[in-house]
C-alpha cells in the first residue's frame, strides 16, 4: 500500500529525515516509536503533504502512485488521513459543517454523489458513538474550547466518518488519561480491517497495549534504527531509547 | 468644470427653481449647508479624517443631477434579498421615489412609511425638527452637500409604543446613462418605546460612474428600539458616500449593521450620539472588497450621558489590491460616568497587495468608565488551511470556509434571516 524509500526531508533548510525506508501493506498496523526530536512528526506531516517540509531525496509510493507529487487534498481523496498531534482550532467554522464538506469533497473526487443532510446526520450519529464524543461538541466550532482529550477523540471521529485507507495517528495518545486512551484505542481498533493500514506514532509503549501493532519501528535522529514485532515496544519500555541512540551512531 | 463648480452651478439652478415652491426654512437649511460645503470644499488626504481615502477622482469629475433615461431597477431588486420575506418596501431610483417598484403594504396604525418629498407636505414639522438638530453634530462635507440638494428619500415614523413586526426596507437603486449624482436622504423617527427593524439597501449597476451621496438620520426617543441594516452593493465604478446619524434618547437601543461590498470608492460615516442615560448602541460592520476597491468606515460613538453602553465589531476581508480603512472613535464626555464601551476591528488580508489602515481612538473625559478596544490585521491561518486540505477540502474551498468562519460572528448577529442568507450569498458569490 505504502512504500517509503530513502526519504530525506528538510524544514527551514535543516535536514530532519535522513533516509527513511518503510513498507506498509494493507491490513497492517505499524507503530513508529522514538524519542522527541527523532523526526516522527516530520514524517507524518510529509506524508500528509505539509508544504513547510521540503523533501530533498527519496520517494513515497502510495497505491502505486507518487504520493509526494499530490496536493494534501488529493492525498485525502485517495484515502490518506492524518490524525494531528495538535488539532487546529478553527473559530466560526462548525465541526459538522466542516466534516460534511470534507466527506463530500472526497466523495466528489471519487465520482460519488454527495451525502444529503439526512444521510450525513445518520452517519455522524453512528460514528460519534464510537469515540463517545458529546453530540453538542460536534456542532461547535472545530476544536474550539475542546479539552485535549476531546480534540483527540474528534480526530478519531473524523477518521471514522471519512473511512481512510491509510491513517497516520500522530501521538494521538499524548495528553490522554487512561480512560480517554481506551476510548481512542477502541475507536481505532473498530476501524482496523484487511483493507486499511495504519501508522501509529507514539512516544510511549502504553498505547500499544490497547492498539496492538503488527510491526514496531524505532526512529532515531531521522532514521529507522530498529524494526521488529510488538515485543520491541516492550523492550523499549524497559530499557528506554538510550541503547538504540548509542547504536545508531557510527 | 470640476465637481465643485458643477455643484455650485447646480445649486443655483436647483435652489432657484425651488425658491417660493418650498418652505422658507428648508431654503435656509439648504443654503446654510451649501455654504458649509463651499467653505470646506472636497477633503484632501491632508485632512486627518481623509488621510487614507482620496476623493480626487470624484472631485475632478462632473456629475449631472439628471441620470438620463434610467433603466428600471426591478431586476437588481429581485436579485437582492429575494422575495421570501415579509417587509414594507419603499424604493428610490436615482434619488427619486418609485411608486411602481415600492410595495409598502399595510402598516400598523399610525406608522408612516412614505417619500420624504411627500412628508415635506404632510409632516413638515417633523422633518424640520430633524433637520434643525445641531447641524454641525456629525456633519461631514458630504452630508452638507446632501442636505443642500435634499429632494427625496424615505420618511419613516413609528408612534409611541408601536412595534412594527415586519422589516421596513428602504432601497436606493442607481442606474445612470451618464455620470450622475443623487442625494437620497432618509429620516427615521421612533417615538417613545417604539420598535422597528430597518433595512437600507444601496444597489447599482456596473457601467458609467455615478455618485451616490446618501444620508440617513435615525432618531430613537426614550426606550425605542431599532435594528438597522445598511447594505451597500453599488456598481463597480461607483462613488458611494454614506452619512448616518443616530440620535438616541434615554434607554433607547440601536443596533446598526453596515455592510459594504460594492463601489469603487465607498466611504461611510456613522455618528452615534447617546444623548440620554442608559442608551445602548451596537455597531456591527463588514466590508468585503477585491480588485482595486477602496472602502472606508469612520464611526464615532459619542457617550454624552451616564450609564451608556456601546459595543462595536467591524470586520474586513480584503483581496487582490483592495484597500480599506477603519477609524473608530469613542468619546466619553465629562459626566458620562459608568459608560461601558467595547470596540473591535479585525481584518483578514487574502492577498499580499491588499492593505488596511485601522485606527481606534478613545477620548475619555470621565473617570468611572470601562472602555476597551482592539484591532488586528492578519492572514488566513496556515495551520487551519492545511488541516482542512488534509481532510480532502480543496484550497479554494478551504479558504472560503475559513473566510466564512472569520466573519461568522458578524453574520450571526443579523437577525433577519433573508438578510443573513443574502449576505452569505453576496460575500461568497454563492447561488441563491
Amino acid at each position: 500500500m505504502l512504500e517509503i524509500k530513502n526519504l530525506h526531508a528538510n524544514v527551514d533548510g535543516r535536514e530532519i529525515l535522513h533516509g527513511i525506508d518503510l513498507t506498509i501493506r494493507a491490513g497492517e498496523v505499524h507503530a513508529l516509536m522514538g524519542p522527541n526530536g527523532s523526526g516522527k512528526s516530520t514524517l507524518s506531516q510529509v506524508l500528509a503533504g505539509r508544504e513547510t517540509y521540503e523533501v530533498t531525496e527519496g520517494s513515497v509510493t502510495y497505491l502505486g502512485q507518487d504520493l509526494l507529487a499530490m496536493k494534501p487534498e488529493e492525498r485525502a481523496h485517495l484515502g490518506v488521513f492524518l490524525a494531528f498531534q495538535y488539532p487546529v482550532e478553527i473559530p466560526g467554522v462548525n465541526n459538522t459543517y466542516f466534516l460534511k464538506a470534507a466527506l463530500n469533497a472526497i466523495r466528489k473526487a471519487r465520482g460519488e454523489d454527495p451525502l444529503d443532510a439526512m444521510d450525513f446526520l445518520k452517519l455522524v450519529r453512528e460514528k460519534v458513538k464510537l469515540v463517545e464524543l458529546d453530540e453538542d461538541l460536534i456542532n461547535r466550532p472545530v476544536n474550539e474550547g475542546f479539552s485535549g482529550g476531546e480534540k483527540k477523540r474528534n480526530e478519531i471521529f473524523q477518521m471514522a466518518v471519512l473511512e481512510p485507507k491509510f491513517a497516520v495517528l500522530d501521538e494521538t495518545d499524548s495528553g490522554l488519561d487512561i480512560d480517554a486512551l481506551k476510548i481512542v484505542a477502541n475507536g481505532v481498533n473498530a476501524l482496523r480491517g484487511p483493507e486499511r493500514a495504519m501508522l501509529v506514532i507514539t512516544h510511549y509503549q502504553r498505547l500499544l497495549n490497547y492498539i496492538v501493532p503488527d510491526f514496531v519501528h524505532v526512529l532515531s535522529e531521522g532514521r529507522i534504527v530498529a524494526s521488529g514485532g510488538k515485543e520491541l515496544a516492550l523492550k523499549l519500555e524497559q530499557e528506554g531509547y538510550g541503547w538504540l541512540e548509542a547504536g545508531a551512531r557510527p | 468644470m470640476s465637481a465643485i463648480d458643477s455643484f455650485r452651478h447646480q445649486f443655483l439652478e436647483h435652489s432657484g427653481r425651488r425658491l417660493g415652491q418650498e418652505a422658507p426654512w428648508l431654503s435656509l437649511v439648504r443654503r446654510a449647508a451649501f455654504e458649509r460645503f463651499l467653505d470646506r470644499g472636497f477633503p484632501t488626504t491632508n485632512d486627518e479624517d481623509w488621510r487614507f481615502t482620496s476623493v480626487a477622482p470624484l472631485a475632478s469629475m462632473e456629475f449631472s443631477l439628471d441620470a438620463g433615461n434610467p433603466v428600471q431597477g426591478s431586476s437588481l431588486l429581485k436579485a437582492h434579498l429575494g422575495n421570501d420575506w415579509k417587509r414594507h418596501e419603499i424604493v428610490f431610483i436615482n434619488g427619486r421615489f418609485s411608486p411602481e417598484l415600492s410595495a409598502i403594504g399595510a402598516l400598523p396604525s399610525g406608522v408612516v412609511v412614505q417619500s420624504l418629498a411627500s412628508a415635506l407636505e404632510s409632516h413638515p414639522e417633523d422633518v424640520e425638527a430633524v433637520l434643525s438638530l445641531n447641524p454641525a453634530e456629525g456633519a461631514t462635507v458630504f452630508s452638507d452637500l446632501n442636505r443642500a440638494f435634499l429632494t427625496d428619500g424615505a420618511f419613516v415614523m413609528v408612534p409611541e409604543g408601536v412595534v412594527v413586526e415586519h422589516p421596513i426596507h428602504i432601497v436606493h437603486v442607481s442606474s445612470a446613462k451618464r455620470p450622475a449624482v443623487s442625494h437620497p436622504h432618509h429620516i427615521v423617527l421612533l417615538e417613545r418605546g417604539a420598535e422597528a427593524r430597518l433595512v437600507e439597501s444601496y444597489l447599482g449597476e456596473d457601467g458609467p460612474s455615478y455618485f451616490t451621496n446618501a444620508a440617513a438620520e435615525i432618531v430613537a426617543a426614550s426606550g425605542a428600539k431599532i435594528d438597522h441594516y445598511r447594505i451597500q452593493r453599488e456598481g463597480e465604478s461607483t462613488f458611494h458616500i454614506g452619512s448616518e446619524r443616530l440620535l438616541q434618547a434615554a434607554g433607547a437601543a440601536v443596533q446598526n449593521h453596515s455592510f459594504s461590498l460594492g463601489a469603487r470608492i465607498a466611504r461611510v460615516d456613522i455618528h452615534g450620539l447617546l444623548d440620554g442615560e442608559g442608551a445602548d448602541l451596537t455597531l456591527n460592520g463588514l466590508y468585503v472588497v477585491k480588485g482595486t476597491q477602496h472602502v472606508d468606515h469612520h464611526t464615532v460613538i459619542d457617550h454624552s450621558k451616564p450609564h451608556g453602553t456601546s459595543r462595536e465589531l467591524y470586520k474586513g476581508v480584503l483581496d487582490d489590491a483592495a484597500s480599506g480603512v477603519f477609524n473608530g472613535r469613542i468619546i466619553v464626555r465629562p459626566g458620562a460616568q459608568k459608560t461601558n464601551a467595547q470596540q473591535s476591528n479585525k481584518n483578514l488580508l487574502l492577498s499580499e497587495e491588499a492593505l488596511v489602515n485601522t485606527n481606534p481612538q478613545l477620548e475619555i473625559e470621565a473617570d468611572d468608565v470601562k472602555c476597551a478596544h482592539g484591532a488586528t490585521i492578519g492572514q488566513l491561518d496556515k495551520d487551519a488551511l492545511f488541516y482542512l486540505r488534509s481532510r480532502g477540502i480543496g484550497r479554494e474551498e478551504a479558504m472560503r470556509i475559513l473566510t466564512r468562519g472569520f466573519i461568522a460572528d458578524v453574520s450571526e448577529r443579523i437577525r433577519i434571516a433573508a438578510v443573513r442568507d443574502a449576505m452569505r450569498r453576496f460575500v461568497f458569490a454563492e447561488a441563491a
